[in-house]
């Protein structure tokens, strides 16, 4: 096992540079200069010149990619254009939030989405499967930030049960204030795990060894869980991993809606004020989070599945 | 030889047109489906007939009606008048509804067309060729999915500004990748296939095997994949304009309608509600076709 998490971890290097090279060279595309925007239109071409080396702008792209992560590796991702701060104080200081609300979505995903693809298989056209295959259609086509639009709506502004706005302080208050992020970010993910659960199982269900399982007198419940679900498991993690993808894009939208204090807005507000360093920054730092998510879920493939992890064996 | 050849052309013709009829023929079965693309039917003709009025009219109708500002009518809710009631500045929602269709429609479909392009180009030449030519487009590839494909969008909106080229480019290349392993992975086993193998024989290019032989064969998951591509590309524009890094106002998008509808959140729903159903609707009849379409190309997959 720790061979091949070695291996893995050994594989995510080359992932990790490709990841940053693309995303430095995007933004490197941006028109404009950089000193010129630090410097205000009154600058002197001197002053310009001076900035503009001591930036290291005049270096080849690829020797500043190689510094910025020479310079990452450091805990460095430069300073904001704006507010002269350093890029990667803000990017850490905001990451948790997001973290949160990440973390609180797919729990929302997995609780709602498993469980109701499990009863939908084992309740293959009935009502009930009817229903909630209508509803996860619904939730997959519904976008995410028009449906926290609606509950801030329904929940804050004419039930007034949450507050719409904001990250609580503290316990309840964060509970609360996460309430409605987190049901926005996950209900679109739950309906994509609802679907794939329930065609995994449907595979599974009619096995021969599910017969034999209940022809040996096996309990309905150990037969749904160790027998059926451990099996159907494996797209339903791959469901899962890349979920967590469209979380983190989802984030950003979520984090709009409710002005929650995370990487997603900082990046969007950066955006919108040019700050290239600050998007750079917090592009770079979601995209390598995504690997290692993705790094993670595959390892944990191979501790549900023992057939995967003998192929790194050898 | 010019007889054999449109003979030739005739038979083909009509081999095609019974796999597409046999596709029809399961798809039509398929209700849920057929009302997804009745509903895809009316937006398009909705599309055209705008676009079609803006010409004529020289957008004049589009002046008074769609981005006319009334502040005496602002926010008011839905009537007889105007069924779907007037936005924050008092412009007729239903209007700025139908004059939207066209930026999620068809700037989705040509996002996705130019990705299915680019990337299933990519895709033919690394599976068709394989070895270090598919190593080194199948890894960038890799990398790019890597990426989560919002994130992508915005970085390259971010660098490039935001303007409705810059927004088909940006969403167009987080699509490619998608497209280079769903054209790819049928063509590793095409490839081998005695039909490929006698038009070599002949002494097709490679050109044309892959244009051919290879990518009609092939066309089933593309086609499917094409529409789910669309439904999540629209949703990507309407992301983007939410945020206020796609589509600007005073242009009637849906994605921005909600993004100025959050300012008037407390004071009324409809302008909130309106839009969203008008995004989910389209992604919802796609994606029903999308999975129809599948079903109907396939049947083996259905469960």
């Amino acid at each position: 096992m720790y061979k091949y998490v070695a291996k893995r971890l050994l594989m995510l290097i080359p992932v990790l540079l490709g990841v940053t090279f693309i995303v430095f060279f995007i933004l490197n595309l941006s028109p404009g200069d950089p000193a010129a925007m630090i410097l205000g239109d009154q600058a002197s071409a001197e002053a310009l010149e001076m900035k503009r080396e001591e930036l290291g702008l005049n270096d080849p792209l690829l020797v500043r990619y190689v510094k910025y992560i020479w310079d990452m590796l450091h805990g460095d991702l430069g300073v904001s254009y704006k507010n002269n701060l350093s890029v990667w104080d803000q990017v850490i200081d905001r990451f948790p939030n997001t973290a949160i609300l990440a973390v609180a979505g797919i729990l929302v995903a997995l609780l709602i989405g498993i469980p109701t693809g499990i009863i939908s298989a084992k309740k293959q056209y009935t009502a009930i499967d009817n229903c909630s295959m209508i509803l996860a259609l619904i939730g997959v086509a519904m976008p995410n930030f028009w449906f926290g639009l609606l509950m801030v709506i329904i929940f804050a502004l004419k039930l007034g049960w949450l507050p719409s706005q904001g990250m609580g302080e503290g316990g309840i208050a964060l509970l609360k204030s996460l309430v409605l992020p987190a049901l926005t970010l996950g209900t679109g993910s739950a309906a994509m795990i609802t679907r794939m659960t329930r065609s995994s199982m449907l595979e599974v269900i009619r096995q021969d060894y599910i017969s034999t399982a209940r022809a040996k007198g096996v309990s309905e419940k150990t037969i749904t869980y160790r027998h059926m679900l451990r099996n159907a498991m494996i797209p339903i993690v791959t469901a899962v991993g890349l979920q967590f993808g469209t979380l983190l894009g989802g984030a950003m939208l979520t984090e709009t809606v409710f002005s929650w204090p995370g990487l997603g807005r900082l990046m969007v507000d950066s955006i919108k004020s040019k700050d290239i360093p600050m998007v750079l920054g917090s592009v770079i730092f979601l995209a390598i989070m995504f690997t290692v998510v993705n790094l993670i879920v595959d390892l944990i493939y191979a501790f549900i599945d023992p057939r995967i992890k003998s192929q790194y064996k050898k | 030889m010019r007889k054999v050849k449109s003979e030739e052309m005739a038979a083909n013709v009509g081999k095609q047109r019974t796999l597409w009829q046999e596709t029809w023929r399961r798809f039509k079965k398929n209700k849920l489906a057929m009302a997804g693309l009745a509903f895809m039917l009316l937006l398009v003709i909705l599309a055209v007939a705008t676009i079609v009025i803006d010409i004529v009219t020289n957008k004049s109708f589009y002046n008074a009606h769609v981005i006319k500002q009334d502040l005496r009518g602002r926010l008011q809710p839905p009537s007889l008048a105007h069924p779907f009631g007037l936005d924050e500045f008092g412009r007729d929602m239903l209007y700025r509804m139908i004059w939207a269709i066209r930026y999620s429609l068809f700037m989705g479909t040509i996002a996705i067309a130019l990705s299915c392009i680019v990337g299933g180009t990519l895709g033919a030449i690394a599976g068709y060729y394989g070895g270090k030519v598919d190593n080194v487009i199948m890894r960038i590839m890799d990398i790019l999915l890597a990426i989560p494909s919002m994130l992508l969008a915005i970085a390259i909106v971010a660098a490039l500004g935001s303007s409705i080229v810059n927004l088909l480019i940006a969403i167009a290349i987080s699509y490619i990748p998608t497209f280079a392993r769903t054209v790819r992975a049928p063509i590793l086993t095409l490839k081998d296939q005695e039909f490929v193998e006698a038009g070599k024989a002949v002494g097709a290019s490679d050109f044309r095997i892959i244009f051919k032989y290879i990518i009609p064969n092939s066309m089933a998951p593309i086609i499917v994949q094409a529409t789910l591509g669309v439904a999540g590309a629209i949703l990507s524009i309407a992301g983007l304009s939410f945020l206020g890094l796609g589509i600007q106002p005073p242009i009637p998008e849906w994605g921005a309608m909600l993004s100025n509808a959050r300012s008037y959140i407390r004071d009324s729903w409809h302008i909130t509600v309106i839009p969203g159903l008008g995004i989910m609707l389209t992604i919802l009849a796609l994606n029903v076709i999308g999975d129809g379409l599948r079903d109907a190309l396939d049947p083996k997959l259905k469960n």
